[in-house]
């Protein structure tokens, strides 16, 4: 599909289908090396933004769509990983803020600006063990995808598996941000969940372009 | 798991209600979002000390609002950071026009929240100044984790700021005795069971019959270390060892010993274990001049204890035995 409002709208509405189904593996992870609370409140604060969704004025552009997320989820999230969504969906609003359909630059844009606002909320670095190990692999992929000329869906597609890998990758790496880090070596064999639930989040932007 | 609750969803709402109904005389409570403030916020010309976060550490923080301590409580789910809405309201509550000083327990989701509402709070004119709480000794290598935990130091971080904004200082010298209480308090703990958070329903972490855990945090997360059961003496000596090397504690320093259980340790235990704590920092040479024992920052049901160890001088002394009335905390008034 084009990607505008329709597919941005689409997008969360799968999210949110997919952090619910994923609750208990969200929870699983967290509760292994942090404090088992990611998959609920991933899944409560998704719920809320299906419930607003519909609030949105017919002409609504996809920015608008994000912005409404970012303040929907840094309200009802909590945890660090409120505001680490909510900054980055709010900085991807403001990245693609006007357009109402986005190109592969487009993407590439929202997909940086939004790693950029975790890095910035979370200072976190790749190789911490956090999501951010998930968002700059997609970025990277997403940018490679779009300069060797590649369509939208493709972009998205190449995030998403980027994304996935980065999050496996994360299993074996001692954690040097968020509660994982306490663990010491004991985090090692352990997939962060911020990661895997920034990797269920990009596989369903790209599964919603390729509807 | 048995618990005595309704629908898991329910369960930080309806507490924070029988709080506000138990507590009608101290605390005004606010629903949606969930926040208590002190039944008089808020107090013209003084500071305001807003604390808050995951809720199952009761009587921490709601259990410190009142006069002489907190000015408001910011209540979130269970083990997880109040979203900076609440935080935000709270602030705005008990703004009485001499600024408001936010008490942060060192967690990366706290920090961020707490952040965010006071960048909120300063576009609406409110002049915010925060602390962190990072007492626990557990967290080695600050440099390569998120930083050292707040766990049961915050109390006294708690109660003697708040003596000082109620004796009229300005935000400034309130910020100032926050962060001289949190640069002389350390603390460590023990977990002899897990806890579990209702909406899991399962247990954060397992220990076999005969293992503890040194080292816990304050959210069933699990420690540093995993050894078999020891006699309580050998524990507290675990747990002191780190503690009194981290300032370092010298002798002929006087000091505040407190023995915090995590929710499910009776208190004939934690005597037990302030016996030999005492006995331990006498050797060394420590006059314990002020004490607490018993269960103020919890971790649901877990059981375990923590010791917190704060060194004192006249000023600090002269702030902990000002007048307090709390529904946890209440004494000279």
């Amino acid at each position: 599909m084009n990607l505008g409002a329709t597919w941005a709208k689409a997008w969360i509405r799968t999210s949110a289908d997919v952090m619910s189904e994923h609750r208990v593996e969200l929870i699983n992870l967290d509760r292994e090396i942090g404090d088992g609370d990611h998959g609920e409140n991933m899944d409560r604060g998704f719920q809320a933004v299906l419930g607003k969704l519909d609030d949105l004025p017919a002409d609504a552009a996809p920015g608008d769509v994000f912005k409404l997320v970012a303040t929907t989820l840094i309200s009802t999230v909590g945890g660090a990983a409120g505001p680490l969504y909510g900054t980055a969906f709010l900085k991807a609003a403001v990245a693609v803020a006007g357009a109402l359909e986005l190109d592969g630059a487009a993407l590439v844009a929202l997909l940086t600006a939004a790693r950029d606002g975790i890095v910035l909320r979370g200072k976190a670095e790749l190789g911490d063990k956090t999501m951010v190990d998930a968002w700059t692999p997609a970025v990277d992929a997403a940018a490679a995808a779009h300069e060797a000329g590649a369509n939208d869906l493709d972009i998205l597609i190449a995030a998403a598996n980027a994304a996935e890998a980065g999050a496996v990758a994360t299993e074996p790496w001692v954690a040097r941000k968020g509660r994982a880090s306490y663990l010491g070596e004991r985090a090692i064999g352990h997939r962060d969940p911020g990661a895997q639930s920034s990797a269920l989040l990009l596989r369903a932007a790209a599964d919603t372009a390729a509807a | 798991m048995k618990k005595l609750v309704n629908d898991p969803k329910n369960v930080v709402d309806e507490a924070v209600a029988g709080f506000g109904a138990a507590h009608a005389d101290l605390v005004s409570v606010h629903q949606d979002p969930n926040f208590i403030v002190r039944k008089d916020a808020p107090v013209a010309g003084k500071v305001g000390l807003v604390s808050g976060g995951g809720s199952g550490h009761e009587p921490m923080h709601g259990g410190f609002v009142g006069f002489g301590m907190l000015d408001a409580a910011v209540p979130g789910a269970v083990f997880t950071s109040p979203t900076p809405d609440p935080i935000l309201a709270a602030t705005k509550a008990v703004d009485g026009g001499a600024g408001v000083l936010h008490i942060v327990k060192n967690y990366t989701g706290d920090v961020l929240n707490f952040e965010t509402a006071a960048d909120l709070a300063a576009a609406d004119g409110i002049e915010v100044r925060s602390v962190l709480v990072n007492d626990d000794v557990a967290v080695k290598d600050s440099l390569y984790t998120a930083g050292r935990r707040g766990v049961a130091g915050t109390v006294l971080v708690e109660k003697i700021a708040g003596a000082a904004a109620d004796r009229g200082d300005n935000l400034d010298a309130v910020a100032t005795v926050a962060e001289k209480v949190i640069a002389r308090v350390r603390s460590m703990g023990v977990a002899l069971t897990p806890c579990v958070v209702p909406h899991a329903g399962e247990p954060s972490f397992t220990l076999a019959e005969d293992e503890i855990e040194i080292g816990i945090g304050i959210h069933g997360e699990p420690g540093r270390e995993r050894i078999r059961l020891e006699p309580a003496d050998a524990i507290v000596d675990r747990l002191l060892g780190p503690i009194l090397d981290d300032i370092p504690f010298v002798s002929g320093d006087e000091v505040l010993l407190m023995v915090n259980g995590m929710g499910g340790t009776p208190q004939i235990e934690l005597y037990i274990v302030f016996r030999h704590a005492a006995e331990v920092l006498a050797a060394k040479g420590l006059t314990v001049t002020r004490t607490l024992v018993g269960n103020f920052t919890t971790s649901l049901e877990m059981q375990g204890m923590s010791i917190t160890v704060l060194k004192l001088d006249q000023e600090l002394t002269t702030l902990w035995d000002a007048p307090v009335q709390t529904a946890a905390l209440r004494w000279g008034r």
